[in-house]
């Protein structure tokens, strides 16, 4: 397992978002964590790679373990822990930079780097992020030049030029047209190969097409989690049933 | 009695413009009578020489430099103390009894009379700390002065900047100052050189605090220690003192020029090392 949860419960002021939840995450795999609004499925992600401590008054209990080590340990060094979990929003957050400083933007933070080696691990990012064709003759253009659809690959890019383990996508899609989300759901299914991948999608239609394993989360709650398969032909539990089938949700 | 819609759309229209137009015309009144009777004095030899005779003859050369001179002081120490507290209301704390106790503060500073700062500054500066009417002394007087305006035009540039710059940082491994220096900073430039340009425009024409601090020399300040007389003080003294109301025209059609210059040349100067890229 490449991640492993353990009785994680989160908390904000008095409210708890997440209840005793426990999953094991394998590598190179893409696992869809899905759910009516207000399950806590960005409360999970954002735990994941500590983004959750910007909140005030935020509490977590339980223990997450990436390779066996836990996150939230005195000696773990965060913004490393940043660069190894990469997170993309919900809707594209492109810096007012441009195309290419956007990319550079991770790497640079960790020092000093050569202007060659630099522009390869942009171009590097851009391409496995399918936006390479798109830009690589305006690089120095805005970044908000660039359509919804495209910023969103710029995201992608700028996360994948921290060379991470692990990426986070909290409903990736939800502003995109079909098209853009299309081209994105291949370039995530192209990356699995590589990193370890956890999509909060924005629809149950979307985890089907995408991920080899799915989780099903109701307020707080993980009710249940298994392959594709397993969620989606034979669910064991009602709910999950009731929720991928669209009776509710 | 009911009025139509329509017409009393127009008549608001009609108040509402009316109203603009009238400020602007006032506004331009002033300036262009200043311009028309001030203009006409300005040549090289006024620009480039001593006033003689208390002004009667002679150019504005020392008032032009204890201008800058003492306006540079007071930004020189005002804008790293203002932007330092700025950023720490904005980022590193969050609302407790200190920051209420700070905001409170600068917001009852900027409703001071600049003629306190004055005072306070003769008292403190020139007699207390023996600065004697000097450079130092009015810099420092109006470096108070501006520092609430400062720190309030720099706090709101900072929050304006969107959180999602900052969680993007964050989430990419960047540190809290990298993430201020990087993605909060570029951002919020605009506003705080705003601010800064607002300080410095009073700096440059403020009488009341400089003519109690730096005092009213005629001859060219040597250095910070020198006593000077900033263009604002000449003028005032040039009228008041009936000495010469043609130089006195003169120098205030130099101060609006010096005015408009500065927000000229320190936005360009924004457009063109920051807001690249947006």
């Amino acid at each position: 397992m490449k991640i492993e949860i353990k009785d994680l419960n989160i908390f904000y002021q008095d409210k708890q978002a997440v209840f005793g939840l426990n999953l094991g995450i394998p590598a190179n795999q893409i696992l869809s964590v899905i759910g009516p609004a207000n399950s806590g499925i960005t409360s999970l992600l954002r735990s994941l790679n500590r983004l959750i401590d910007l909140t005030p008054d935020v509490r977590t209990e339980g223990r997450i373990l990436i390779d066996g080590k836990s996150v939230y340990d005195s000696d773990v060094n965060v913004t490393e822990l940043r660069r190894r979990v990469g997170m993309v929003f919900d809707v594209p957050t492109p810096l007012p930079i441009s195309i290419f400083d956007n990319v550079a933007y991770g790497p640079r933070l960790r020092g000093k780097k050569g202007a060659g080696a630099l522009s390869e691990t942009v171009e590097e990012a851009l391409r496995m992020a399918a936006l390479w064709d798109d830009v690589k003759n305006r690089l120095k253009a805005p970044a908000m030049s660039l359509s919804g659809g495209q910023q969103q690959r710029l995201c992608i890019a700028r996360v994948l030029a921290l060379k991470p383990e692990v990426i986070l996508l909290d409903r990736p899609c939800s502003g995109l047209d079909p098209i853009s989300t299309a081209k994105i759901e291949d370039s995530l299914t192209q990356l699995k190969e590589r990193f370890t991948i956890i999509i909060a999608p924005h629809n149950v239609q979307q985890a089907g097409r995408i991920s080899n394993r799915v989780a099903f989360m109701l307020m707080g709650r993980l009710i249940e989690e298994g392959t594709n398969t397993e969620i989606f032909s034979n669910p064991k539990d009602q709910r999950t049933s009731d929720y991928v089938t669209g009776r509710f949700g | 009695m009911k009025i139509n819609p329509r017409v009393s759309e127009k008549i608001a229209k009609g108040l509402i413009w009316s109203a603009a137009l009238s400020v602007l015309a006032v506004l331009v009144g002033i300036i262009i009578f200043i311009l028309a009777k001030g203009l006409p004095i300005i040549n090289w030899s006024f620009l480039t020489e001593i006033p003689r005779n208390m002004g009667r003859s002679g150019g504005v050369a020392s008032p032009i430099v204890g201008t800058l001179f003492v306006a540079a002081v007071a930004v020189v120490l005002a804008v790293p103390f203002g932007i330092g507290t700025a950023f720490y209301l904005a980022e590193y704390t969050r609302e407790n009894a200190v920051t209420r106790i700070i905001r409170f503060s600068a917001e009852s500073l900027a409703g001071i009379p600049s003629i306190v700062y004055g005072l306070f500054g003769f008292i403190f500066f020139v007699i207390y700390l023996d600065l004697g009417w000097s450079v130092l002394s009015g810099g420092l007087t109006l470096a108070f002065m501006i520092l609430p305006t400062v720190i309030r035009t720099s706090e709101e540039a900072i929050r304006a900047v969107p959180d999602t710059y900052r969680e993007v940082s964050f989430s990419l491994g960047g540190t809290k100052w990298q993430t201020i220096r990087k993605a909060v900073f570029p951002s919020a430039i605009q506003g705080i050189t705003n601010g800064v340009i607002l300080g410095l425009g009073r700096c440059v024409a403020e009488t009341a605090a400089v003519i109690l601090t730096a005092g009213t020399a005629l001859r060219m300040p040597a250095s910070i220690f020198s006593p000077t007389r900033t263009m604002a003080i000449h003028f005032f003294i040039l009228a008041r003192e009936g000495i010469s109301m043609d130089n006195a025209y003169g120098t205030a059609a130099l101060l609006i020029i010096l005015i408009f210059f500065i927000n000229v040349v320190a936005n360009a100067l924004v457009n063109r090392f920051v807001a690249k890229g947006r």
